[in-house]
């Protein structure tokens, strides 16, 4: 049987490791063949970027060798897919070599769009590649006061990036000895500070508590970077010093020329994770249209599903286990405390008061990240 | 006008019905309609304020089984 694994992120990578060890004798004798087609050799911890963007961590520090990561008997090419044959069940890659499969798993995640909105990307600073990250910390570090505004596009990579990156701004510029010249202005697309309505609830006291000013019910729609202005959907205008912005994000560009989904997103069963129409096909992470959070802890947990089910469909000819949408998230609350929000499809979050221990337990998982994503933890 | 578009956000709470409509919506053309599912009995009532607030038109809501349909029309 030949298991074909696209993109080498967190999900795709959990994913090959489960199968490799509890297929282990099959890999061995050549039943099973186990393949990893990706665009990088090196595998990046995206949760990093963050404490990049604000001095805590360096670039170095959020990359492996994709290879060290793997077991023994992947099959891995830094050779990205450019072409899907689902019907002959074949890819063709970038090299122009072609991989038949038996079962096919789509992990290529998802990139940041701020094209989506006009004048965004000439105005706005981000921190969701190395380049923007570092660019970031650099304009942070030479800030010497003023306003600074948070704005989103929807829908967004890490759900909790948004608070993750106001309280740590607070607690930078409280180190830097300069926070009572710099506003912090938080805005949301929805109703209150966050989607997740128990989250909203600690979120919002705290930035009253830490003199963080916020709009809510903000959807930008245009940045005018010659008046430093921004406009919302709701018709209103937020001036600005600096903007940082969790921009909109879609797919990737290889599942939009093939067709395979709207804006890069494939349809997938929720709860199979299936692709729709496709049962030899399993899709993974951000790459899937299902409506719950963009992040690794998804992936992760999918990956976990999916991996049992392949394994299953080798032991017994079926699979075994369903995805309940569960889904566990670390909230950085500023430099020295965390929380986290945990749910699923039936169970909302129930965050409770960030600690320390908690982010000392986040710091440490920044480490353990490297246990989790060879599929041990 | 093309074929309704169905955002099924059943059992999203995060990113959420709303937030699953507002990333939906630029994906449809002006005049195009959409119907939302949630189980979500809150987003039943956020949904209409936002299209409210932003301008778009709000055809209806109904809850079935558990489940709250609301229909829409993108105008802007």
């Amino acid at each position: 049987m030949k298991i074909l694994v696209i993109g080498g992120g967190m999900g795709g990578t959990i994913l090959v490791n489960n199968v490799a060890r509890s297929l282990k004798d099959d890999v061995k004798s050549g039943k099973v063949q186990l393949t990893m087609l990706s665009a990088s050799d090196k595998h990046m911890y995206q949760p990093g970027l963050l404490y990049v963007a604000v001095g805590k961590m360096t670039p170095d520090e959020m990359y492996r060798d994709q290879a060290s990561l793997l077991e023994p008997g992947i099959q891995f090419h830094v050779d990205p897919v450019e072409t899907f044959m689902l019907d002959q069940n074949q890819v063709k890659t970038k090299s122009g070599k072609v991989h038949s499969y038996d079962i096919l798993v789509i992990a290529t995640g998802s990139r940041m769009w701020p094209d989506s909105i006009p004048g965004l990307k000439e105005n706005a600073e981000f921190f969701y590649t190395e380049e923007t990250a570092v660019k970031l910390f650099h304009r942070l570090r030479e800030f010497q006061g003023g306003k600074i505004v948070i704005a989103m596009g929807v829908p967004h990579k890490c759900p909790m990036a948004p608070l993750e990156i106001i309280f740590m701004l607070d607690d930078f510029f409280k180190e830097r000895g300069i926070r009572d010249k710099v506003q912090l202005h938080y805005t949301y697309p929805i109703g209150r500070v966050h989607t997740l309505e128990n989250v909203a609830k600690w979120a919002q006291p705290e930035m009253d508590k830490r003199g963080i000013t916020y709009e809510t019910l903000f959807n930008l729609k245009s940045v005018d970077g010659e008046k430093r202005m921004l406009h919302s959907e709701e018709g209103t205008e937020i001036n600005y010093d600096m903007l940082i912005s969790i921009p909109a994000h879609k797919g990737m560009e290889v599942i939009e020329t093939n067709k395979l989904g709207q804006n890069g997103w494939i349809p997938t069963d929720r709860f199979n994770l299936n692709m729709e129409g496709r049962s030899n096909v399993y899709v993974l992470g951000d790459t899937t249209n299902i409506p719950i959070s963009k992040a690794g802890s998804t992936a992760h947990f999918e990956a976990e599903t999916v991996g049992a089910n392949i394994v299953a469909m080798v032991k017994f000819g079926v699979p075994v286990r369903k995805y309940d949408g569960k889904v566990f998230c670390f909230i950085q609350a500023g430099s020295e405390k965390a929380t986290y929000a945990m749910f699923n499809y039936n169970q909302p979050p129930d965050p409770k008061a960030p600690t320390r221990a908690i982010h000392w337990f986040k710091l440490a998982y920044n480490k353990l990240y490297w246990i989790s994503a060879r599929g041990l933890l | 006008m093309a074929e309704k578009k169905i955002i099924d956000a059943r059992g999203s709470f995060c990113p959420g019905p709303l937030m699953e409509l507002i990333a939906g919506i630029k994906m449809v053309e002006i005049g195009d309609e959409i119907e939302v599912l949630s189980t979500d009995k809150g987003s039943a009532a956020e949904i209409p304020q936002w299209l409210k607030k932003v301008g778009h038109e709000h055809l209806g809501s109904h809850e079935e089984a558990g489940v709250w349909h609301v229909n829409l029309k993108r105008t802007k």
